[in-house]
């Protein structure tokens, strides 16, 4: 069967280009490789390879053509024993998206039919919590011992878990989460680095698609900014481009978002950030119990995972079960607390202020339901949905900058998802749309803060 | 530490003009000695004074002290002109103290009023002044390196003949941007001259555990940089070093690195207890090296100033920084309103 040649795309930009000279003459033979014609981009002057053998049996877009459409017929080349009679029933040399049916000019625009796209995965296929057994004991504990503890456990159970970081082993951690780790496990496994935040992600990654299971500490996520795209580019995408045969089985976790008054560069939130990249799973607890269990999963789970904490609470403390393996499934929210009369979602940091907040409102008579979402990717969406469906009405809080925001991402599915639920607008509560100020009172002004969750909810509950 | 271009008693004997070259010194004056003196311990005061005022609440988040590195700063800035500009990292007091930023602007923006350089807005690590050509004060180890390296860019492009001078740490050193812009600086022979200030640790971590070449005076060797190890506690080498990188630089061999071998006192921010270094280590330094009693003895050995008039500068530069300190604490925070300025124009 007669085969078509194809414009060539010769960049990755490159949408169509000038068949400037024809090399052969129909009649010709060529073999593989054998130079056919010259084409010119806008970048430069290429030339043209024969693919396959055969003789030219026609050329359908003469020389000095312009404006020649990737993947337009060029010319059609027969292969031993055809004629130019047989032109007509030519198969494509692939790849072979465009059609040319007529034989005299190249008609790139009608375009095959495009597939149906596959439909994303369904989310939320975590599982519920695990039950807690009756008479567990209980024990206070601050977020940052829960972090050490978790890390800890697994690195008892996994000898390929390993961390590395700025100031981890020999100072106990920048901010004193990982106290002891160098001690028990030795610096093999608890590994001091230079502040070279590209170059160690990059060797985390590395080690990771070797099999290894690192955790990266950056001593705050700000600085993960300087190895951001070895956390996109390649521990994001890498199970992706190589066809599922290795991922990049990593934690990054370290202190985000603002602490107090260090400044611009030192105070951001991230979770809006890492939540837009598929590839990555993205975790932001607020309890030490959750800071605990979803560390567990975190280090266990075979995907890039970013573990969003916080410096303000590390020293917060809060009930964490006594159980030899508590682990808590990654993408599933937590209800804080029961309500019916309006929905709060918040997260990590954020949680703090909607706490203070519901104890407020519940002295003025509005039960709020507060949901902790955990994850921001992937996101517990019918949890929220269910709750909407029963407040019908929802204001969410974090700090971070108020524009594309984990806010407005769920604003944008409740309203797609349960529209005819809602009684009120959806209020988003953000940080301020300004670089982080350093004066303690404009510091304030920045942050989201308890009043203003209070009167978001009277709005959409439409209470004075 | 090593001293090896620190003066001999002999050399000291004999003081030449200001910017001659000694053996890798500079003979300084009687004039030069004084004016060193007082530019270091007005940094070291007004230190203190930080330190203090950060314990009482006043100077909050990171606050990152100079005390021990004096005379690192002020030597450098001897030896530059007017329009050469300046870029460092977070721990930046002294540097702006030392281009000529007044004490209250720094001060008053320590503690966040309006009064401060940045309006309150900038804190202890990102504050500029574009009047004395300070380009910061950057919180991100490593980004001035490639800042100043743009400054120099700039510099070459107008034709003028300025340097830039770009601090950075032990630490810092280490950062790959800083690789990036060696061999862009070398490739365009820009006029930057390289300050490391080798204190010996990044936080908790000293040089030996984070550095594979810990002479970070050789680390241009692979771009052609030339780099000089400078005895960074003794105030006349410096300036000799920075005499010679300058003139390397103006005249247009492109750039140069000096590693100033210093030391830092304190913790590495308010918040660290410094335990992985010996009470003996900083003891050491501070009995056998410290910048500004060096220059104390000398003034004092060659009868250019007696003990009173010594008590008498430190008298005026008590002053300036209590005076600075009153403006801070009593100056007002910044109006509501700037919370949104100043993010574009
Ligand atoms: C990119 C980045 N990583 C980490 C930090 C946190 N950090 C601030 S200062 C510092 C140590 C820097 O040491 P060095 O460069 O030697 O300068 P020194 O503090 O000794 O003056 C670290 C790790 C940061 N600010 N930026
Ligand atoms: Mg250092």
């Amino acid at each position: 069967m007669p085969i078509d040649i194809l414009m060539p795309a010769l960049s990755p930009t490159m949408e169509e280009g000038t068949l400037s000279k024809w090399l052969k003459n129909e009649g010709d033979s060529v073999a593989a490789g054998d130079v056919i014609a010259e084409i010119e981009t806008d970048k430069a002057t290429m030339e043209v390879e024969a693919v396959d053998e055969g003789k030219i049996g026609k050329i359908m877009i003469p020389a000095g053509t312009e404006n020649v459409k990737v993947n337009a017929v060029i010319a059609v080349l027969l292969e031993e024993g055809e004629s130019a009679s047989d032109i007509g029933s030519g198969k494509k040399a692939d790849p072979a998206p465009a059609p040319a049916e007529e034989a005299t000019e190249a008609k790139p625009e009608a375009a095959a039919p495009v597939p149906a796209a596959p439909k994303a995965p369904v989310e939320n296929t975590a599982a519920a919590d695990p039950s807690i057994p009756d008479g567990t004991e209980m024990v206070a504990t601050t977020v940052r011992e829960a972090l050490r503890d978790a890390m800890a456990e697994e690195m008892r159970a996994n000898e390929d878990v390993f961390l590395m970081g700025e100031e981890v082993a020999e100072y106990q951690g920048a901010y004193k989460i990982s106290q002891g780790l160098l001690q028990e496990f030795g610096a093999r496994r608890v590994v001091d680095t230079p502040i070279t935040e590209h170059g160690f992600t990059g060797i985390g990654v590395g080690a990771a698609m070797a099999g290894l299971r690192p955790i990266v500490e950056f001593m705050t996520f700000n600085f993960a900014m300087q190895a951001i795209d070895q956390i996109i580019n390649s521990a994001a995408k890498t199970l992706y481009m190589s066809g599922g045969q290795m991922g990049a089985p990593i934690v990054f976790r370290g202190a985000n978002g603002a602490a107090a008054r260090v400044g611009a560069q030192h105070s951001q939130c991230y979770a809006a950030w890492y939540s837009h990249i598929p590839g990555l799973k993205v975790v932001m607890p607020y309890t030490a119990a959750d800071a605990k269990g979803l560390l567990k999963a975190a280090i266990r789970d075979p995907n890039p995972v970013i573990f969003l904490e916080n410096e303000i609470l590390y020293g917060h403390s809060f009930d964490v079960p006594k159980m030899d393996d508590f682990v808590l499934p990654i993408g599933k929210a937590r209800i804080h607390k029961q309500g019916k009369d309006v929905t709060i979602v918040s997260f990590g940091i954020g949680m703090n202020y909607a706490v203070k907040a519901v104890e407020e409102l519940s002295g003025m008579g509005i039960d709020v339901e507060l949901i902790d979402l955990r994850t921001i990717r992937p996101m517990d969406l019918p949890t929220v949905i269910e709750s909407v469906k029963k407040t019908g009405r929802l204001v969410t809080v974090e700090e971070g900058y108020p524009q594309s925001s984990v806010g407005t991402e769920i604003a944008t599915r409740v309203q797609q998802q349960a529209f005819d639920y809602l009684d009120a607008p959806i209020i988003t509560i953000a940080g301020k749309d300004v670089p982080m100020p350093y004066a303690a009172n404009l510091e304030k002004l920045a942050l989201p803060n308890v009043a203003e969750i209070v009167d978001a909810v009277k709005a959409v509950t439409y209470t004075a | 530490m090593a001293t090896r271009k620190s003066a001999t008693a002999a050399s000291r004997k004999k003081p030449a003009e200001k910017s001659g070259l000694n053996g890798g010194i500079t003979e300084f004056d009687k004039e030069t000695e004084l004016e060193a003196y007082r530019e270091m311990l007005l940094i070291r005061r007004f230190e203190e004074k930080a330190g203090q005022l950060y314990g009482m609440g006043f100077i909050g988040g990171f606050c990152h002290l100079y005390i021990g590195q004096e005379a690192v700063v002020v030597g450098m800035q001897m030896a530059l002109k007017d329009g050469d500009q300046v870029i460092t990292g977070y721990r930046d007091h002294g540097h702006m103290l030392a281009t000529g930023m007044e004490a209250r602007g720094v001060m008053a923006e320590l503690t966040g009023r309006q009064g401060g350089y940045s309006r309150g807005k900038g804190g202890s690590m990102h504050m500029f002044s574009k009047d004395k050509n300070f380009y910061g004060g950057h919180g991100i180890v490593g980004a001035q390196v490639s800042l100043g390296t743009g400054l120099a860019f700039a510099n070459k492009y107008r034709g003028n003949d300025n340097v830039s001078v770009a601090y950075f740490g032990d630490g810092a050193a280490n950062q790959g941007q800083v690789y990036e812009s060696f061999n862009m600086a070398a490739l365009w022979k820009l006029p930057v001259i390289y300050i490391v200030e080798n204190n010996r640790y990044a936080m908790g971590t000293s040089t030996a555990r984070s550095s594979a070449q810990s002479n970070f005076s050789l680390r241009g060797n692979s771009f052609g940089i030339p780099g000089h190890q400078v005895d960074g506690m003794d105030v006349r080498a410096v300036h000799a070093a920075a005499v010679e990188a300058v003139a390397h630089c103006r005249s247009g061999k492109g750039p140069i690195i000096l590693e100033m071998l210093t030391y830092r006192y304190r913790g590495h921010s308010m918040s660290d207890p410094a335990k992985y270094r010996s009470k003996d280590e900083v003891q050491k330094m501070r009995s056998e090296h410290d910048p500004i009693e060096q220059v104390k003895a000398r003034l004092l050995e060659l009868k250019h100033a007696s003990e009173d008039d010594l008590k008498a500068i430190d008298k005026k530069v008590r002053d300036v920084v209590a005076d600075s300190a009153d403006f801070a604490q009593n100056n007002p925070e910044p109006d509501p309103s700037e919370l949104y300025t100043d993010i574009l124009l």
